[in-house]
């Protein structure tokens, strides 16, 4: 039981999700979240705005029950599988955080900070999930596919634009990391 | 998802100071033993369980569209330090703010779909 409450080490879930892709794969679908967005899109009528929109939502109906399924999970792994939800990263990160203003570095599964919900009537929490949400959203329609898309789904079948797409990620995201975060906390 | 910390904010925050094998750990796994899962469907025309061929399409070529919109996503994810699934896991562990980093997602994603063709791809 403990090893179930503790932490998953990373190789359970990396085959976990590689055992995901597969059985998508197997019942001739493809792992990829992000797509759920446009049709959750399309569901709210952003047909009518854009052609991008105009597709057959309905036959995107078992992607949608992918992330029910992710919904459930997490419910489940929160709130009977896990015991102590503090996050072990590393000490200098754990610091390095706490110097920005991040006190509950080393302590929550996410920062307070910006999860609590009193973090919803501070403006630059808000505005920074609001920010990172959109740029997540139009980001990965652009680029045609987000971490499970691409990083997973397109370099396992050894995509080169992918493997573009999942640079990018990574300058981007050191660039938030390096350069926006000292600035804005 | 929710419980190898790879929906943690703190997790991808780390990742993103190369501080820790974990995230790299996970992402690394799950695409060395896609690579070869996929490679012995192909090999083997291993038949779906609906005993079709399976047909894996290629991206579209390009590299534009890859660069600008996965710096931009990266952006993104480190600031909400979620991607699109783990932001639904979220949810399920019952993190009320999240759902406006959906709703912006959500927008996002409208807004592409807005003004695509004045982008370059």
């Amino acid at each position: 039981m403990e090893i179930i409450l503790n932490p998953w080490p990373w190789y359970i879930s990396g085959f976990l999700i590689a055992f995901v892709m597969f059985l998508l794969i197997m019942v001739e679908k493809k792992f990829g979240m992000s797509s759920n967005l446009r049709t959750l899109c399309t569901i709210c009528g952003a047909d009518k705005t854009s052609d991008f929109f105009k597709f057959d939502w309905k036959s995107q109906r078992w992607n949608l029950i992918v992330v029910l399924g992710a919904i459930i999970g997490g419910f489940i792994g929160s709130h009977y599988l896990t015991n102590n939800v503090a996050v072990a990263i590393h000490p200098e990160v754990i610091q390095n955080l706490q110097a920005l203003g991040f006190e509950s570095a080393g302590k929550a599964y996410l920062p307070t900070e910006l999860f609590d919900i009193s973090a919803l009537s501070n403006i630059k929490s808000l505005s920074v999930l609001i920010i990172g949400g959109f740029l997540v959203g139009f980001g990965a329609r652009y680029a045609g596919g987000c971490t499970s898309g691409h990083a997973i789904s397109g370099l396992s079948n050894l995509q080169m634009p992918s493997l573009i797409a999942v640079i990018g990620f990574f300058i981007g995201g050191f660039f938030t990391i390096h350069v926006l975060f000292p600035l804005i906390f | 998802m929710y419980k190898s910390e790879a929906a943690s904010w703190f997790r991808i925050y780390e990742m993103f100071q190369f501080k820790a094998f974990h995230m790299y750990g996970i992402i690394g796994l799950a695409v060395g033993l896609g690579i070869i899962v996929i490679q012995a469907i192909k090999r083997f025309k291993i038949k779906s369980f609906f005993g079709a061929q399976i047909v894996f399409e290629p991206k579209e070529k390009g590299v534009k569209r890859y660069i600008i919109g996965g710096i931009l996503f990266g952006l993104g994810w480190a600031l909400a330090g979620a991607c699109p699934g783990p932001m639904f896991t979220l949810i399920g562990a019952g993190y009320i703010p999240i759902l406006v980093v959906i709703a912006a997602a959500l927008f996002g994603t409208f807004v592409y779909g807005l003004i695509r063709n004045k982008l370059p791809h």
